[in-house]
C-alpha cells in the first residue's frame, strides 16, 4: 500500500513538472495553432543556462531558473520573429519543419560546445533532501519543482483568463483578422505568447539540474511528452494540459514500477492513443 | 495545350535521364558520389511512398519509420535470422507492413484530424520503437549484424562495389515512381485527390473516403517497407534507433514537402537538394568531432523551408512562371492550402 501510495506521489510530482514544461507549447498551440518542434530543445537550452551558473559561479539552480526564464523569453521571441512569423498563412507543416531544423541547430550546437557528457550539478540547496510524510518519502526537489510548476502555471491562466492582455490574447487566438480590426496589435501578442510560452519553458529547465542530469538529448523526450500533454489536454486548454500532464506522470510511474521501466513510454503514448481515440479532441477539447 | 507540352517535356527529359543514369557507374570511379546517388534514389522513393498518403492523400503521417522498420526487419530477419535470401523477407515485410498500417490507420482516420493526427503518429513510432527495443526475437537493441555470404542479387549484397545497390536502387525507383505515375491517371489517384481537397464533398459524390484513404495508407506503408529493405541490405546492419526513429520519420515527410508535395517530380527534386547536402556537410565537417554538419543541415532546413514553402517544384514553377509561360498546374500539392 505504501508502495503505492510512493509511486502515486512521485508520478504526481513529476507530471507537475511536464505540465510545466507543457504549458509554453499549450499556449503557443492555442492562440498561433503552430506546433513548436523545437520545445524540448529550448528545456535543454535553459538546463545548460543553469548548469553553468551553478557550475562557474556557483549560483543554486533556484535562483538560475529566472535567467533560464530570461533567456528562452528572448529565445522564444526570436524564433517567432526570425522563422515562425515567415510562415504565418503558409501550410501548417512549415512552422513544424522549419523548428524541426531550429531544433537540430540547437541539439548540436550544445553537442558541439559541451560534448554529449552527461553533467550533473552537485551541492545544490535542494540536492538529494528528503523528508518523511508519514510512510511517505518526500523528495524535496521535486515537490520545490512542484510547487514552482503550479505558481506559473496559475500565474499564466490568471493573465490569459483575466487581465486585458489575456483578452487580447484570447481574440487573436479565436480571429486574428477581427482582432486585429479591434485594434490588437496581433504581431505583438504573437512575439509575446512565443515570449511567454519559452519563458516559462525555460523556468522549467532551469530548475532540472538540481534533480537531473544535463546532455544534448535530454529535452527530446521532455518535447514530445509535452506535445502528449497538450495534444491529449485539448486544444489550447491550459487546466487540460495540467491534468493530462499529471495523468501522463502517474502513468509513467505506475508502469514504470509494476511493468518495467523500458514499458513507461509505450504506457504513456498509448494512453495518449486510448484518450484521443476516445476523446479525439482531448480531455478538455471540443 | 500547355499542360500537354510541359508533359511531353517532361517525358523527353524523362527518356534522356533514363538513357544516361544506367551508364553512370561506368564512368563514376568516384565511390563516395555513388553512395550519394544511391541515397539520392533510395530517399526519393521513401518519399515517393509518403507522398501517396501525404501529399496525394493529404494525410500528413510522421509515423512511416514504423513501416520502413518493418520492411527493414522483415529482409533482416530474414538474413540473420532464418539463414535464407532476403526476398521471402523483403514480401513478408511488405505485408506486414500494409496490415499494420491499415490496423492503425483505421481508428486514426476515423477520429482524428490535422495536429492531432500527426501527433498519434508520432506516439505510434515512440511505440514501436520501444517494443522493438525489448523484442528478443528482432534482436532487442543490439538490433541485428549481417553475416558475410555469397554476394550478388539473390542476397541482394555487393562487397567490393556499390554497383549492384546502385542497379538496385534504380529498379526501385522506376517500380515506385512508375506506379505513382500510374496510380496519378487512374481513377483512384483521383479518389485520392478529391478526399484530399474535400473529404465531404468527395464522399456526397460517392466516393468512400475511408476505403480510399486505407488503401492509400496500405499501398504508401508496403513500399515504404520495401524502402526499408533496401536500405538494411545496403548498411548491413539494423537497429530501432536507426530505423524506427522520429528523426527518420521526419525525413520522409521534410524531403516531400522540401521538394513540392502531392507532385510526382517532388520527392526527386526534394532527395536530389537534401541528400547531397546531408552527406557533403556529414563529409565536410562531420569528423570536427560533433555536431558540425547538423548544425548547418538545421539551419538550411530553416532557410529552405522559410523561403520556398511550396517546395523545389515551386521554385521551378517560379521560373516557368518568369519565363512567360503559365503554369500548367496552378494548385499544387497538399502543403499549399488553398483557401
Amino acid at each position: 500500500m505504501d508502495t503505492l501510495l510512493q509511486v502515486l506521489l512521485n508520478g504526481i510530482l513529476n507530471g507537475m513538472l511536464y505540465a510545466l514544461v507543457a504549458l509554453g507549447l499549450c499556449l503557443i498551440w492555442g492562440v498561433m495553432d503552430v506546433i513548436n518542434f523545437a520545445h524540448g530543445e529550448y528545456v535543454m537550452v535553459a538546463m545548460y543556462v543553469s548548469y553553468w551558473l551553478g557550475f562557474l559561479a556557483n549560483v543554486d539552480p533556484l535562483i538560475s531558473t529566472l535567467a533560464g526564464g530570461a533567456l528562452i523569453f528572448i529565445l522564444g521571441a526570436l524564433t517567432y520573429k526570425l522563422i515562425i512569423h515567415y510562415t504565418v498563412g503558409k501550410p501548417p507543416l512549415s512552422a513544424l519543419l522549419a523548428t524541426f531544423g531550429l531544433a537540430m541547430l540547437l541539439k548540436n550546437l550544445c553537442l558541439n560546445r559541451f560534448t554529449p557528457n552527461f553533467r550533473i550539478l552537485s551541492d545544490t540547496w535542494l540536492g538529494d533532501r528528503t523528508f518523511q510524510l508519514g510512510g511517505l518519502i518526500v523528495p524535496l526537489p521535486q515537490l520545490v519543482t512542484a510547487v514552482l510548476a503550479l505558481l506559473v502555471i496559475g500565474l499564466v491562466f490568471y493573465m490569459i483568463r483575466s487581465t486585458r492582455f489575456g483578452w487580447a490574447v484570447q481574440a487573436t487566438a479565436m480571429d486574428r483578422e477581427a482582432a486585429e480590426l479591434m485594434g490588437i496589435n496581433t504581431e505583438r501578442i504573437y512575439i509575446l505568447i512565443f515570449g511567454i510560452g519559452g519563458a516559462t519553458v525555460g523556468i522549467a529547465g532551469g530548475i532540472m539540474p538540481t534533480s537531473l542530469a544535463v546532455h544534448p538529448e535530454v529535452g527530446t523526450m521532455f518535447g514530445l511528452i509535452a506535445f502528449i500533454c497538450v495534444a491529449m489536454g485539448g486544444f489550447g486548454s491550459i487546466p487540460g494540459t495540467l491534468m493530462a500532464a499529471i495523468l501522463v506522470g502517474v502513468v509513467e510511474a505506475l508502469s514504470g514500477y509494476y511493468i518495467a521501466p523500458v514499458f513507461k513510454y509505450v504506457a504513456v503514448f498509448g494512453l495518449y492513443l486510448a484518450v484521443v481515440f476516445l476523446r479525439p479532441k482531448g480531455i478538455f477539447g471540443w | 495545350m500547355n499542360a500537354l507540352k510541359r508533359k511531353d517535356l517532361f517525358r523527353l527529359a524523362l527518356v534522356a535521364a533514363a538513357a544516361l543514369i544506367p551508364a553512370v557507374p561506368a564512368v563514376a570511379g568516384n565511390t563516395f558520389f555513388m553512395h550519394v546517388l544511391i541515397l539520392i534514389l533510395l530517399y526519393a522513393c521513401m518519399s515517393q511512398a509518403w507522398n501517396i498518403i501525404g501529399g496525394y492523400g493529404g494525410q500528413v503521417s510522421f509515423g512511416h519509420s514504423v513501416f520502413f522498420g518493418i520492411g527493414a526487419y522483415g529482409a533482416g530477419m530474414a538474413v540473420v535470422t532464418y539463414g535464407m535470401s532476403p526476398w521471402p523477407g523483403v514480401i513478408a515485410g511488405m505485408v506486414a507492413a500494409a496490415v499494420v498500417a491499415v490496423l492503425i490507420s483505421y481508428p486514426c482516420f476515423k477520429v482524428l484530424s490535422g495536429h492531432y493526427f500527426a501527433i498519434a503518429t508520432f506516439a505510434i513510432v515512440e511505440i514501436f520503437n520501444r517494443m522493438f527495443l525489448v523484442w528478443y526475437w528482432v534482436g532487442g537493441a543490439l538490433g541485428l549484424d549481417y553475416p558475410v555470404i555469397e554476394e550478388g542479387l539473390k542476397n541482394m549484397m555487393w562487397y567490393d562495389t556499390k554497383t549492384g545497390y546502385y542497379y538496385c536502387a534504380l529498379g526501385l525507383f522506376v517500380l515506385v515512381f512508375g506506379i505513382v505515375r500510374f496510380l496519378e491517371g487512374h481513377r483512384f489517384g483521383y479518389y485520392l485527390r478529391a478526399v484530399r481537397a474535400g473529404q465531404e464533398t468527395a464522399e456526397s459524390l460517392g466516393v468512400n473516403s475511408t476505403i480510399v484513404k486505407l488503401a492509400a495508407m496500405a499501398l504508401s506503408a508496403a513500399l515504404a517497407a520495401l524502402c526499408g529493405s533496401f536500405f538494411v541490405q545496403y548498411n548491413l546492419r539494423v537497429d530501432p534507433a536507426m530505423v524506427m526513429s522520429l528523426d527518420m520519420s521526419i525525413k520522409f515527410v521534410l524531403v516531400t514537402i522540401l521538394g513540392g508535395a502531392g507532385t510526382l517530380a517532388g520527392p526527386l527534386l526534394g532527395a536530389a537538394v537534401l541528400i547531397p547536402l546531408q552527406e557533403y556537410t556529414r563529409a565536410l565537417w562531420g569528423g570536427l568531432g560533433g555536431g558540425v554538419d547538423l548544425i548547418v543541415f538545421g539551419l538550411l532546413i530553416i532557410i529552405i523551408v522559410i523561403k520556398q514553402p511550396a517546395g523545389i517544384t515551386g521554385i521551378a514553377r517560379d521560373i516557368a512562371k518568369l519565363a512567360g509561360r503559365r503554369p500548367a498546374e496552378a494548385k499544387g500539392g497538399a502543403s499549399r492550402g488553398t483557401a
